[in-house]
């Protein structure tokens, strides 16, 4: 009735993963009982869950994304404190076992469910007002794939307490990864984790390519796009391409794993080899389409606080689809050591190679663009200072690696560890933290306190600095990555080092999370009337803050690149239209929600092979989609004097500000 | 010059501007899935010749079967294309008669693959038996599942039909389904000159 489900499955023995467990079981009690203590049941549900708003559903994601980056930072701080200790005679405090899911959920986690839905959150609230849309094109669609995404990072917590997740790392190592070699749950958490949000991805992507494609403001042509849609549009290129290659690389992982059929196995015909290319034909598009992005989210704010045009928008441009295009000639770089031809690697060593080019393009673009401009030095601009640093030093070992004779040597070191954090820490993540503080106001009507946003960046840039530097080194002296336990004492020292730069990067976590509170409390003093905190150059910076459901009472129509910025010149930012016309929204559907909790339940009943509920499931979602069409009204209409009465309001706030000098 | 700030772009999505966007995202759509084919393909390509001392195509296939299931997923997409014509001339009985015939012909093909399938398996010669086996299962059994969404979403269109009617929702479905059909129609004939032809030939 429950396949291999007992409750042996629970950990009960491992002190460490049951405090992780007792300690996520009491956050939630406490989270459902204030729920209820404040009657807030039916406020989630129809404002938040149900939403079709992609406002609304891009801070979802966010949240999602923070909590997920908590437990994943979690994870990395287990890992630096033992290879801190786990010296010679001493142990460590994990058990090998323990370690090695320790190193796949960090991960898994990191990319797929920090990452990508920081991503993705970014995109939701903004690409629409950028774009001078109301929504995207597939409101619907949208919910579904924030359901999917949910789903998968509820499926990789609940391997902590219930079974246990993968132990051949969060790419997979095949034939480790096999059932004959694992034969735990831990595998197929990680497959179905990633398989479900996959899923979600490609909807996402599909989504924001029409809407960028088709909804945009008329006269905003592709070369009047601002830099964060365009990296967004070839970032979603990227999903639609690459995600469905890792879709078909887990369904033949799957049918290996529950059909005994013979895909990566060692015997009887599987290629090992088979799921290295595959896995990296996703999996490096995937830095890509991480990074990608947070260029787009860095160009903005460069310009944004230099008070200027950014320096060869059209290099930009064709820097980034440069980059799109040579982001799928690349991925044998990750084993080059498989045993392939020299001609084969030298193949990927020059594509591999060709892509610092555009990247140095960029680079320096974004220089330019600073070099006697009146720079304000606000919290995004800090990030992305501190990105530009960092960045390149990772780049610079990026070429490195691509050298295969001296991949050859770093392979599976340290080093390795070190390069790829150091593209997408800086590259990835500091771009998303600068893009919440850039765009935090715009979301929610405030601003986010300067203060504890500059501590947070040092925390995080010194820890940074701190935590790889040293791994850069012990790459060097030869250690490799995934050890639970070492007898060289020589890494030691530098391993201490590498754990207190995750101390400060705690530190900077702390920051953020004060940050947060310390605005929250001052938002009254830091509220954002105007909807143009910073002085911006986009469209998004025309609406209110928050905007009114519908983005754009009228849609604007669009001259020039930096339209916003232009109309501000021209003292034509501000002007009330001649008359309002009804808009018609979409209303909230449930259908979201309710997949969400079928994929669930799904991925958790292949995972224990619970045949029955798994086939219900997929039942359910067949029937949920089918049922979604059967719905004729799905959008409801807001009254052209109520959009009136909600823009008149706008106006006065407006006014208000005007004479106090605010604007 | 306030007026040339706002746009004349049409306060209300037409229908025609819905009609195209959803077109085009799933144009988008059937461009990902292909993905999937195409990495199954590769995979077939790949593995195709690991037998692990087990039988391989010659022992396995017979061409004169495979040409009749193909012939009734042609078919089918021919009946189907009538169907299309029938509802340009709002020929709402023509449009059934040509998804029926689609469906059934659909549905014959599936179930000769079945068939194939079962007779492989119970002579034991299953997909967990070779890297080939596990390639060519993989592969054939995606497209057969593919078609047997798509036979479910027809059933789904005809009840649509009947009940609403040809609406603009219901026609615009029946395009996408249309391209949908012929999408799997040109993956099968990949998959028989792939599979089947160039194998045994």
């Amino acid at each position: 009735m429950l396949g291999k489900l007992s409750l042996s499955a629970i950990p009960l023995h491992d002190a460490i993963i049951m405090g992780a467990v007792y300690g996520s079981l009491v956050l939630a009690v406490i989270i459902i009982a204030l729920l209820t203590w404040f009657r807030k049941w039916s406020f989630l549900w129809n404002e938040w869950l149900t939403s079709l708003d992609h406002k609304k559903i891009g801070i979802m994601y966010m949240i999602l994304a923070s909590i997920m980056l908590l437990r994943g930072f979690s994870d990395a701080m287990l890992m630096r404190s033992q290879q801190a200790l786990a010296a010679g005679a001493n142990p460590g405090f994990l058990q090998p076992p323990h370690f090695d899911q320790i190193f796949g959920s960090h991960g898994t986690i990191m990319i797929v469910f920090v990452l990508m839905p920081f991503l993705v959150g970014l995109m939701n609230i903004i690409i629409p007002q950028q774009i001078g849309a109301r929504d995207v094109a597939f409101p619907l669609m949208n919910s579904i794939s924030l359901g999917l995404t949910i789903a998968g990072a509820f499926l990789v917590m609940i391997s902590l307490g219930v079974g246990q997740f993968t132990t051949a790392g969060w790419s997979g190592i095949a034939p480790l990864f096999e059932k004959q070699f694992n034969p735990s749950t831990g595998v197929d958490y990680w497959m179905w984790a990633i398989q479900i949000s996959g899923v979600g991805s490609t909807l996402t992507a599909i989504n924001f390519l029409v809407t960028i494609i088709k909804m945009r403001a008329p006269g905003l042509t592709f070369m009047r796009l601002p830099l964060f849609v365009w990296t967004a549009l070839t970032t979603n290129v990227l999903i639609v391409l690459s995600f469905p290659v890792l879709t078909a690389a887990l369904f033949l992982l799957t049918l290996d794993r529950y059909l005994g059929m013979h895909f990566y196995t060692n015997d009887l015909g599987g290629n090992m080899m088979l799921w290295n290319n595959l896995f990296w034909m996703w999996g490096h598009p995937e830095v890509y389409i991480l990074i990608l992005p947070a260029f787009g989210v860095f160009s903005e704010v460069v310009a944004t606080f230099s008070r200027k045009k950014l320096f060869g928008y059209k290099s930009l441009v064709y820097a980034t689809v440069a980059i799109m295009f040579l982001s799928f000639t690349v991925w044998l770089h990750h084993f080059f050591t498989m045993g392939n031809t020299p001609a084969v690697n030298v193949f990927f060593s020059i594509t591999t190679m060709l892509i610092a080019i555009p990247t140095g393009v960029k680079v320096y673009d974004w220089l330019f663009t600073m070099y006697r401009g009146r720079i304000t030095f606000s919290v995004p601009m800090y990030w992305t200072m501190g990105f530009l640093t960092i960045f390149v030093l990772g780049g610079m070992t990026g070429v490195l690696l691509s050298i295969p004779p001296a991949d050859f040597v770093f392979h599976n070191s340290v080093f390795l560890i070190a390069h790829f954090h150091n593209m997408l820490i800086p590259g990835a993540l500091f771009g998303y933290f600068a893009g919440i503080q850039y765009w935090f106001p715009k979301a929610y009507g405030f601003r986010l306190d300067e203060k504890w946003g500059k501590r947070a960046f040092w925390g995080w840039f010194i820890g940074f600095l701190l935590a790889f530097i040293p791994l850069y080194i012990l790459g060097f002296m030869g250690m490799p990555r995934r050890l639970s336990h070492y007898y060289n004492l020589e890494w030691q020292p530098l391993l201490i080092v590498a754990l207190a730069g995750a101390v400060m990067i705690l530190f900077g976590i702390l920051c953020l999370i004060i940050q947060f509170i310390v605005s929250i409390k001052n938002r009254k003093a830091n509220v954002d009337v105007t909807g143009d905190p910073w002085n911006g150059r986009t469209l998004e910076w025309a609406t209110s803050s928050p905007p009114a459901e519908y983005n754009f009472a009228i849609i604007p129509n669009v001259h020039t690149l930096d339209e916003f910025w232009d109309r501000k010149e021209r003292g034509i930012a501000y002007q009330r239209p001649e008359k309002y016309h009804d808009i018609r929204m979409p209303k909230n559907r449930p259908h979201g929600v309710i997949i969400c909790a079928l994929a669930l339940t799904f991925g958790f009943a292949m995972v224990w092979y619970i045949w029955w509920l798994a086939a219900l499931s997929i039942a359910g979602i067949i029937g949920t989609v089918i049922i979604s069409a059967v719905t004729n009204e799905t959008e409801y209409v807001i009254p052209a004097h109520e959009v009136q009465r909600i823009e008149e309001e706008r106006f006065r706030a407006l006014a208000a500000a005007q004479d106090s000098g605010n604007i | 010059m306030q007026n040339s700030m706002e746009s004349t772009y049409p306060a209300e999505w037409h229908e025609a501007d819905r009609l195209e966007i959803q077109m085009l995202g799933f144009w988008i759509y059937l461009m990902s899935d292909l993905v999937i084919f195409a990495i199954l393909f590769a995979t077939f390509i790949v593995l195709g010749q690991n037998y692990a001392g087990g039988p391989g195509p010659k022992q396995l296939f017979d061409l004169p079967y495979l040409f009749g299931e193909t012939m009734l997923l042609l078919t089918s997409s021919v009946a189907y294309g009538f169907g299309m014509v029938a509802m340009q001339q709002e020929k709402k009985n023509a449009v059934l008669a040509g998804l029926g015939a689609a469906f059934l012909l659909g549905a014959g093909f599936v179930a000769m693959e079945i068939h194939e399938f079962y007779g492989m398996i119970m002579a034991g010669h299953g997909p967990s038996h070779s890297g080939f086996l596990s390639s060519f299962f993989a592969l054939v059994g995606t497209h057969g599942t593919h078609v047997s969404f798509g036979l479910l979403w027809m059933a789904v269109m005809m009840i649509q039909l009947l009940i609403k009617g040809p609406t603009v929702v219901v026609r615009s479905r029946l395009m996408r389904l249309s391209l949908f059909w012929h999408f799997l129609d040109i993956v099968w004939v990949g998959v028989f000159t792939v599979v089947y032809l160039w194998q045994v030939l």
